[in-house]
């Protein structure tokens, strides 16, 4: 590589706990990707995530402020970071922060950062509350739904519906509520945590899937992974899954990026019912959390992304191998206060400051 | 009636379905079933390989071999 500077990806969601983010995920595709030399800066929002401090995954991290604060406040701030950092690529994961990561790409773009987002209308046309009419339009399948404001109006959605429910917040969080007791719980769990409106989906019982998948922005699909979950933790993510082999998954995901012409990741999440139709639950739009299965499926999502951001022609990805397991563990990592302090003092790790017990 | 073309089977038992993700550990026998299938033989064929090499009751091995074949479907792993 001589003296030619590496590409430095910038990635959010660095925290890999028990409801994790896909940041690590993506940055070990990206880091796997021979094609690539890279530097990678990691993003987060706060200073216990454990990808600021875990070995070769960011080379140096930097806080940004949370979604609440405004595109503003992001665009300030990564202007800093980009003065000392020169970004190329941005890879954002997490479905709060992207509305405001989406607003500012056309700056971003002008100070020489590159995205590859969805855009505006493409994030919004598969929102939660939109999803039922999105994918009716569509020719897709998903769970009736209601889009509520008060709590008093689950009754009559549960007369509708019947019992069980699933009761979801705005931006994550479901719960299947077997009666009227539990839904109200549930409503008022996820105003207080992700604001209004609720979401109340009819319960479809069957198999888990999911897809991840990428689109090129045109209509045509670089890559699309199918997975089942063999191990759901409390939260409802997946703790191990293995790779499917199954046409009608990946031509679903085909569907979703011909009928929205996507730009970027993606993850589908599915419903098999037992008579063997595929309901959309979810469509996320970022990589999953276990968006390394891909990678080792032998379709390196992550490492498309940035090639493509990069402006770079990508050919799709055809096959991929299938009954490749992921597994999740926990790992304690041991470290000196001194990197936590850094890091909760000033907002990065780049600074050196000292540290000693008086 | 076919098995899926896509399954994968272990000489040890262990059967994989790639189209749903399911996975099932097999008794020997199963397993020896599933192999002739996966070979090509039809369920009759199966069965007369199966009387000729083990000490049977038709009636008995006829009644066992539709219960596991109704387990196949019930499973999603044949195809009609």
């Amino acid at each position: 590589m001589g003296n030619k500077k590496k590409i430095r990806v910038a990635v959010t969601g660095l925290n890999a706990i028990d409801s994790p983010g896909p940041g690590v995920a993506v940055i070990r595709g990206i880091r796997d990707c021979k094609e690539l030399d890279v530097e990678i800066i990691g993003l987060s929002y706060e200073s216990l995530e454990p990808g600021i401090y875990m070995e070769d995954i960011a080379d140096r991290t930097y806080q940004i402020p949370y979604p609440s604060a405004g595109s503003e406040a992001l665009n300030n701030r990564l202007q800093y970071i980009h003065d000392k950092e020169e970004i190329d690529v941005l890879i954002p994961n997490f479905d709060a922060e992207l509305p405001n990561f989406i607003r500012i790409a056309g700056k971003l773009k002008a100070m020489g950062i590159n995205t590859f987002l969805p855009t505006a209308e493409q994030f919004e046309a598969r929102e939660k509350i939109n999803l039922f009419k999105f994918c009716n339009k569509h020719n897709m399948i998903a769970p009736r739904d209601r889009v509520l404001y008060k709590p008093n109006e689950l009754a009559g959605v549960t007369t509708q519906f019947g019992y069980p429910i699933v009761v979801k917040g705005k931006f994550y969080e479901a719960t299947v509520c077997h009666t009227l007791e539990q839904a109200t719980k549930a409503f008022h769990k996820y105003e207080s945590k992700w604001g209004l409106p609720i979401i109340v989906q009819e319960f479809i019982s069957g198999t888990e899937i999911n897809v991840a998948a990428l689109g090129d922005g045109t209509g045509k699909t670089v890559s699309a992974v199918p997975m089942r979950k063999l191990f759901i933790t409390d939260k409802g993510k997946a703790w191990a899954g293995v790779t499917l082999d199954d046409p009608s998954l990946v031509e679903l995901a085909g569907q979703f990026i011909a009928a929205t012409k996507w730009r970027g990741g993606f993850e589908l999440e599915i419903m098999r019912s037992n008579d063997g139709k595929n309901y959309i639950m979810e469509i996320n739009p970022r990589f999953p959390a276990w968006i390394y299965l891909t990678v080792g499926a032998g379709q390196n999502q992550p490492a498309a992304l940035v090639k493509m951001a990069l402006g770079q022609k990508i050919e799709p990805y055809k096959d991929y191998a299938v009954g490749k397991i992921f597994l999740r563990y926990s790992w304690d990592m041991i470290m000196d206060i001194d990197r936590f302090q850094q890091f909760s003092a000033l907002g990065e790790t780049a600074a050196n400051l000292a540290f000693s017990y008086v | 009636m076919k098995l899926n073309s896509n399954l994968a089977v272990s000489d040890s038992g262990f059967l994989f379905n790639p189209t749903n993700g399911d996975s099932f550990s097999m008794n020997p026998v199963a397993t020896e079933i599933i192999m002739l299938l996966k070979a090509g033989k039809s369920v009759e064929q199966v069965k007369t390989t199966l009387l000729d090499k083990y000490d049977v009751d038709k009636a008995m091995l006829e009644r066992d071999m539709d219960e596991f074949i109704f387990e196949l479907r019930d499973f999603k792993l044949v195809n009609e």
